[in-house]
């Protein structure tokens, strides 16, 4: 018996816009002018967040940070292509993704300084506090869209990670879970090629992330993340298909980690200068007003009034992130358990 | 009240809270169509349906992970894990998230899940399937651990970690899936968390002990009463929340104290009853507190040599002697 082929894998990308601001009409999404003045306020208002999120960590008045800069049309992108009742289970790299659903700002800067009083998401939200931990909310999402799937909801679940957590047992295990029970959920990661210190080459020998999810039965797609309309088409697509009962989909959206992973690191040591100038220029926010630009949507006017809103968003979030009241010590008892084991209210009465 | 083995009061748990809340679900490795390795989830595919009663991938750390997201997103998740040796491989989602997420999510969401794993010693199933590991579990804050000694208790205890807000590690004993009891058929008798139950009355020395350790407790009881030596056997029934209280109490009253336990000796959970007892009655105390316990070993996979391994009736009642005649 001869051999044969018994099954082969087709990995898809989708550019629509290029760096130069020319879109590719036939795969436009149907966004009027009004819905990409939204999206370009969002990215600005995004990388308006970051950076001064960046500047109060090195005054001391924030915590350790990971900057989303380069990365926001990913975020912003696919957030802006969920329902309000779709879950989020986000991981630590997609501030741009809370500030489009709505999560309020001054909450992040709050969580990144420590106060985890602002992780608590407000009523209407469907977003789940960040994890931290690499890949290891991935199985949560899947459960939830089993969940939700048993209970005949319709909406989605959609999990962010980056390219480092494709490497652990969690994304395996999770993924190869969501094929066989289809469940409704849509994985977006972020391949922003480095994972701290360790290059992409070393995650992964396959040449991309998106041809990952044929093993596991179901259809994965790399679209260009500076992109925000391959983004969102990807993300919308996904959407529709897990909420009409087609499973899940896993977009890798390519775009690159322009800042350090944290504040706590220094990328210089590891990476060429030289990369980091070519992917300035597919910068996605200058890809988006190139293309305004065309469309008579973006005028010098209209920047420095999106500027100065955004800026005045930032500075009002920093104001009421630093006006907090304390809270109690005792509070790091109040919600481990529904109820507390006799030695915890022993132990809670002696720190109060 | 009917009489049943520990195995089919668990399985009438199950039944029972299944067909009064119809967001739990069962999910876990063979649970369906095999009907779960020890047979405890038996019917529940015919009576509930594919939809409710899951076979998974092997992949215990994601069905744990799964179930901590139905469990976020409303459902009862009851996660069957084949034996409680594969927690060792879910151990990131069940100490860093299952038990932390209520916190880190400031009480926003309730857990209400259990983890029902079978487990212990004493099948010839050595090193890697024959673990104690129940102080792993109760050394996380957060969780709750069941582990019950007899039918009635059994189904009292899963009935109620099923109806907890919080996540509940269930260990239930290989052993004693084909041991006997009575156990209450009423579906609202339940037994609640955080309370020992004396199984037997003494005046003479306490035996604190829990799940298998508990039946042999009272085996070394009855022998040691033909010797005039009176023994109240404490039953732990939850490992968490630990009630002190009853057994601090019995030992005030008796002066004496062993602790059977089937775990590794070091920092097994003998150590923290002792100290909570050192803590609760000192001054009572006639003798210092012993512990029975596991050897420091991997479990051998010889008979006889397991045996060797695993505390037995004639180690209780030596141990028990020797506090009776300790003079101090």
């Amino acid at each position: 018996m001869p051999e044969e082929i018994i099954g082969s894998c087709a990995v898809k990308r989708l550019n629509i816009l290029d760096p130069q601001g020319n879109a590719d009409e036939n795969l436009l999404p149907p966004l009027n002018g009004q819905d990409i003045r939204r999206l370009y306020e969002l990215l600005v208002l995004s990388r308006t967040f970051d950076g001064r999120a960046l500047a109060l960590q090195r005054e001391g008045r924030l915590g350790t940070y990971p900057s989303i800069l380069g990365q926001e049309a990913a975020q912003v992108g696919s957030a802006f292509a969920l329902e309000k009742s779709d879950w989020v289970f986000p991981s630590f790299r997609e501030m741009g993704m809370h500030i489009t659903l709505g999560y309020p700002m001054h909450l992040l800067y709050q969580y990144w300084a420590g106060d985890e009083r602002g992780l608590a998401t407000p009523t209407g939200l469907n977003i789940l506090p960040i994890c931290v931990a690499v890949g290891t909310h991935i199985p949560h999402a899947v459960g939830a869209a089993m969940a939700a799937s048993y209970r005949g909801d319709r909406n989605a679940v959609v999990c962010y990670f980056g390219d480092g957590a494709t490497s652990k047992g969690d994304f395996h295990e999770g993924l190869n879970m969501a094929g066989v029970f289809r469940a409704p959920v849509v994985f977006i990661c972020q391949n922003n090629q480095w994972a701290i210190s360790v290059p992409f080459d070393r995650q992964t020998a396959a040449p991309s992330l998106a041809q990952k999810a044929w093993g596991y039965g179901f259809e994965g797609i790399q679209v260009d993340g500076n992109d925000i309309f391959a983004v969102y088409r990807a993300t919308r697509t996904a959407l529709e298909k897990a909420r009409n009962g087609g499973g899940p989909t896993f977009i890798e959206c390519h775009t690159y980690r322009i800042a350090d992973h944290t504040t706590a690191d220094d990328a210089s040591r590891y990476r060429p200068p030289e990369e980091v100038a070519d992917w300035r220029e597919k910068d996605p926010i200058l890809r988006l007003r190139r293309f305004m630009t065309q469309r008579h949507l973006w005028d010098e006017a209209y920047e420095r009034h999106v500027q100065e809103e955004a800026t005045a968003a930032v500075d009002e979030a920093v104001h009421r992130a630093e006006s907090a009241p304390k809270p109690a010590a005792t509070e790091i008892f109040d919600y481990t358990n529904a109820e507390l084991s006799p030695r915890q209210q022993r132990q809670r009465k002696e720190v109060g | 009240m009917p009489e049943m083995t520990y195995r089919d009061a668990l399985n009438l748990a199950l039944k029972e809270e299944m067909r009064r809340d119809p967001s739990i679900v069962v999910w876990g490795e063979d649970v369906a169509l095999y009907e779960g390795s020890f047979k405890v989830s038996r019917g529940l595919l015919a009576e509930f349906g594919e939809e409710r009663v899951l076979d998974t991938p092997i992949s215990e750390n994601t069905i744990i992970g799964v179930a901590v997201g139905a469990a976020m997103g409303g459902l009862r998740p009851v996660a069957e894990l084949m034996t409680v040796n594969f927690a060792l491989l879910a151990m990131d989602q069940i100490i860093d998230h299952m038990t932390k997420i209520r916190y880190m999510f400031g009480g926003q969401v309730n857990l209400p899940m259990v983890i029902r794993a079978p487990g212990g010693g004493g099948s010839q199933l050595a090193a890697q399937h024959s673990q104690s590991l129940e102080t792993y579990f109760m050394h996380a804050p957060g969780m709750r651990v069941a582990y019950p000694a007899t039918p009635a208790d059994a189904k009292g205890l899963l009935k109620t970690a099923i109806r907890d807000n919080n996540p509940v590690m269930f260990l239930e004993h290989e052993l004693l899936y084909n041991s006997k009891g009575e156990v209450p058929d009423d579906p609202e008798s339940l037994v609640p968390f955080g309370k020992c139950d004396v199984k037997r009355s003494g005046t003479d020395i306490t035996i604190v002990a829990y799940a298998r350790m508990t039946i042999l407790a009272l085996q070394a009881a009855e022998e040691l009463a033909k010797e005039n030596i009176s023994c109240e056997v404490v039953d732990l029934r939850t490992l968490a929340p630990l009630d002190a209280e009853t057994f601090v109490a019995s030992v005030k009253k008796t002066g004496r104290a062993v602790v059977v336990e089937e775990c590794w000796k070091t920092c097994g959970l003998g150590g923290e009853i002792a100290t909570r007892i050192y803590d609760g009655c000192f001054d009572s105390l006639r003798a210092p507190v012993r512990r029975v316990s596991g050897l420091d070993v991997p479990m051998p996979y010889s008979r006889k040599l397991e045996k060797l391994c695993i505390p037995q009736v004639a180690d209780i009642v030596a141990v028990v002697k020797e506090t009776m005649a300790a003079k101090y």
